[in-house]
C-alpha cells in the first residue's frame, strides 16, 4: 500500500470512533429525556392497551439502553432512518430531498467566503497596522459580531421591501426553463448566500491575514527576495502557498459554526434545506426526523474534518505521513 | 522602623494591563458604550415606568416618537420598556451561560494538564469530540427534548433560564478546556512549581496558588468572548422562536415578532437587532483590547 493510501486509512479509522462518540452523546440525549415517544399513543383512546403494549414490545421501548442504542445505530447504518410522523414518508426520501439545497448554500458561501477572505488577508498581512489593515480588520470584528438572523433581516428589508430587487422567499419550484430558469436561482440566492458568506468570510479574513504574517517573517521568503524575485511573485507563489495550508483546517473547524449559520438562513428565506426541515421537525414533535437531521449534521462534520485531514496531508509534506 | 521609599511610579501587572488596554481605542470606546448600555438596562426601568405588557390597540405598530421613543409593536406595547426588559435577561444569560462554560472548561483543562497518565489524552479526546458536535443542531435537540420536563421543576421563565444557560455553556467550554491545558502544561515545568513542589505543597494547592494565576490571562479573553457568543446563541434560540416564551421579550423574541411585519414597522425589528449587534460587538472589541493587555509578551 502507498504512504497515502495508508495515511487515508489512518485518518478514516480515527474518524469512525469520533463518529461513534457522537451517536453514543446524541442517543445518551434522547435516552435520557423525560416522557415516552408513544405518550401520545397512551393518551389516545382509540388504541386498545394490547395495541399499544405489542407496539412497545415492536420497538423495544422496555429493553435496556446499550441494547436499544446498538439497534438504533445499526438500523441508523442499514438506511433505514425510520418514518416522519409529519410527512408521512420515510426520513432518508425527506432528507435526501432537502440536502442538495442546503449544500448548494453552504457550498457557494463557502466559495464568497474564500474569495473575499484570501485577498483582503494576504493584502492586510503584506502592510500590517497600515491604513487597510486597520480598516478591514474592523470590518472584520463587525462581520463576525453581526448575527445571521440580523444581517438576513437587513438585506430583506433593503433588497426586497425597500428596493424590491430580489425576491425574500426561496423557491424550488421555479416555473421558467432555460436561462430564465438559472437567473431566478441565481436571485433567489443571492441574499442568503450574502449573509452566509460575509459571517464566514469576516473570521476568515482573519485566519488568513495571521497565517500569512506567521509566514511572510520566515527565512525562506527573504531568500526569495534576494533572488531577485518580484514581490508579486514571492507572495503568490511563495508565501500565500504555505500560508493557506492551516487556514484549510481552519475552514473545516469552521463547519459546526457553518451549521448553526445554515439553519437561521434557511429559516428567514425559508429554504427546503435540511436546516429549516430540523426547525418545523421540532415544531411538529417528529422525533425521527429530528434525530436523523441531528445526526447527518454531525456526519457532515466529521466528513469535511476528515476532507481537511486528507488535504492537509497532501498539501503539506512535512505532515509525517506514516 | 523606616518605611521603605515609595517608588516614583506604581507599578502592578494590573496597572500595566490597563495602560496596555488603553492603548486599544476601539476597546476603550467599546467598553464606555458596553457600561452605558448595562447600565440603562439596570436603571432605566426606574425612570421609564411603562409595563411590558401594556396593550393598546390604538397605538399599534408606531413609529418611534416621544410617547414611544422606540415605537411599538403590533399589540401596542412599549418598545423601550420591552427592551429594556428583555435586555437584562439576555446580558444574564450570556454571563452565567459564561461561567458555566469556564468552570467546567478550567476544571476539565486543569485535570487534563496537569496529568500525566492517560487521563489527559483521554480527556482532550473527549474535548474534540465536543468541539466536533453541531452545536445548534445539538441545542435545539436538547431544548425540544428537555422543556417540558424542566418547565414543570423550575416553571416556565426559570426553566428556559437555566436549560439555555447549561445548555449553552456546556456546548461552549472546549475552547477553554484546550486553553487551561495548554498553559498548565508548560506552567507545570516551570521552576517556581517545582520549587512549590518540592516544599511539598499539594497537587490543589500548586494549582490554586501558583498555576492557575498565572494562566489566567487567555482564559479571561476567551471568558470575554464567551459572553458574546453566548448571548448571540441566546437571540438565535430565540428569534427561531424555540427560546424564551412570548411574555419574555429577550432580543431575538422581540426580532422574531417582528420579522412578519419588516414592511410595516421596520423599526420594530430594527431596535432590537441593533442592540444585539452593539452588544456582541463591544464585548468582542473589549476581548481583543484585553488580548492585548494581559499578553505581558507583547511589545508596545
Amino acid at each position: 500500500m502507498t504512504v497515502m493510501g495508508r495515511y487515508l486509512l489512518r485518518r478514516l479509522l480515527i474518524a469512525i470512533p469520533s463518529l461513534l462518540g457522537i451517536s453514543v452523546v446524541l442517543f445518551t440525549v434522547l435516552a435520557l429525556a423525560p416522557g415516552d415517544p408513544f405518550g401520545e399513543l397512551a393518551t389516545n383512546p382509540s388504541i386498545p392497551p394490547e395495541v399499544r403494549m405489542a407496539l412497545r414490545e415492536k420497538f423495544g421501548i422496555d429493553d435496556p439502553v446499550a441494547i436499544r442504542y446498538v439497534r438504533w445505530i445499526t438500523a441508523m447504518l442499514q438506511g433505514d432512518w425510520g418514518f416522519s410522523f409529519a410527512s408521512r414518508i420515510n426520513v432518508d426520501t425527506l432528507i435526501l430531498q432537502r440536502l442538495p439545497a442546503t449544500l448548494f448554500v453552504i457550498g457557494s458561501a463557502q466559495v464568497l467566503a474564500l474569495m473575499i477572505a484570501i485577498p483582503v488577508g494576504v493584502y492586510a498581512a503584506t502592510r500590517p497596522y497600515s491604513l487597510f489593515d486597520q480598516i478591514s480588520s474592523t470590518l472584520a470584528f463587525v462581520g463576525f459580531s453581526l448575527p445571521t438572523f440580523f444581517t438576513g433581516l437587513l438585506l430583506i428589508l433593503i433588497f426586497s421591501v425597500q428596493l424590491d430587487w430580489l425576491p425574500f422567499v426561496y423557491r424550488a419550484d421555479i416555473d421558467a426553463a432555460g436561462w430564465r430558469w438559472y437567473w431566478e436561482h441565481f436571485r433567489q440566492a443571492v441574499m442568503p448566500i450574502t449573509v452566509l458568506g460575509l459571517f464566514l468570510g469576516a473570521s476568515m479574513t482573519r485566519y488568513v491575514r495571521s497565517a500569512v504574517l506567521d509566514v511572510i517573517r520566515l527565512d525562506y521568503v527573504t531568500t526569495a527576495r534576494a533572488k531577485g524575485l518580484g514581490e508579486r511573485v514571492v507572495i503568490v507563489k511563495h508565501v500565500v502557498r504555505n500560508a493557506l495550508i492551516p487556514v484549510v483546517t481552519l475552514v473545516a473547524l469552521q463547519m459546526p459554526a457553518i451549521f448553526g449559520g445554515a439553519i437561521v438562513t434557511e429559516q428567514i428565506f425559508r429554504i427546503p434545506g435540511i436546516g429549516s426541515l430540523l426547525i418545523s421537525a421540532i415544531l411538529a414533535n417528529d422525533t425521527p426526523v429530528i434525530m436523523a437531521v441531528t445526526f447527518v449534521f454531525a456526519c457532515l462534520v466529521v466528513f469535511f474534518n476528515l476532507i481537511a485531514d486528507v488535504l492537509y496531508g497532501w498539501l503539506d509534506p512535512r505532515i509525517t505521513l506514516a | 522602623m523606616v518605611e521603605p521609599q515609595r517608588a516614583a511610579r506604581q507599578f502592578s501587572p494590573w496597572l500595566d494591563a490597563w495602560r496596555r488596554f488603553r492603548r486599544h481605542r476601539l476597546a476603550v470606546a467599546s467598553a464606555v458604550i458596553l457600561v452605558a448600555m448595562i447600565l440603562s438596562i439596570l436603571f432605566a426601568p426606574l425612570v421609564w415606568k411603562v409595563a411590558i405588557n401594556d396593550i393598546d390597540f390604538t397605538a399599534r405598530m408606531q413609529t418611534p416618537s416621544w410617547q414611544h421613543p422606540f415605537g411599538t409593536d403590533d399589540l401596542g406595547q412599549d418598545l423601550l420598556a420591552r427592551m429594556l426588559y428583555g435586555g437584562r435577561i439576555s446580558l444574564a444569560v450570556g454571563l452565567s451561560a459564561m461561567v458555566v462554560a469556564l468552570t467546567v472548561g478550567t476544571i476539565i483543562g486543569a485535570v487534563a494538564g496537569m496529568s500525566r497518565r492517560w487521563v489527559g489524552p483521554a480527556l482532550m479526546w473527549l474535548t474534540d469530540l465536543f468541539l466536533s458536535l453541531p452545536a445548534l443542531p445539538l441545542l435545539l435537540l436538547v431544548i425540544y427534548l428537555f422543556r417540558d420536563a424542566l418547565k414543570a421543576a423550575f416553571g416556565p421563565e426559570g426553566g428556559v433560564f437555566v436549560m439555555i444557560v447549561v445548555v449553552i455553556g456546556g456546548l461552549r467550554w472546549m475552547p477553554v478546556a484546550r486553553l487551561v491545558r495548554a498553559q498548565f502544561l508548560s506552567l507545570r515545568e516551570k521552576e517556581f512549581v517545582e520549587a512549590a513542589r518540592a516544599l511539598g505543597a499539594s497537587k490543589v494547592r500548586q494549582v490554586v496558588r501558583h498555576i492557575l494565576p498565572n494562566a489566567l490571562g487567555p482564559v479571561i479573553v476567551a471568558a470575554t468572548i464567551d459572553v458574546a457568543a453566548a448571548i448571540i446563541a441566546e437571540s438565535t434560540l430565540s428569534f427561531l422562536g424555540l427560546g424564551f416564551p412570548p411574555d419574555i421579550p429577550t432580543w431575538g423574541r422581540i426580532l422574531y415578532d417582528a420579522k412578519d411585519y419588516l414592511d410595516i414597522a421596520p423599526h420594530w425589528a430594527l431596535f432590537p437587532g441593533a442592540a444585539i449587534f452593539l452588544t456582541v460587538l463591544s464585548i468582542n472589541f473589549i476581548g481583543d483590547g484585553l488580548r492585548d493587555a494581559l499578553d505581558p509578551r507583547r511589545v508596545m
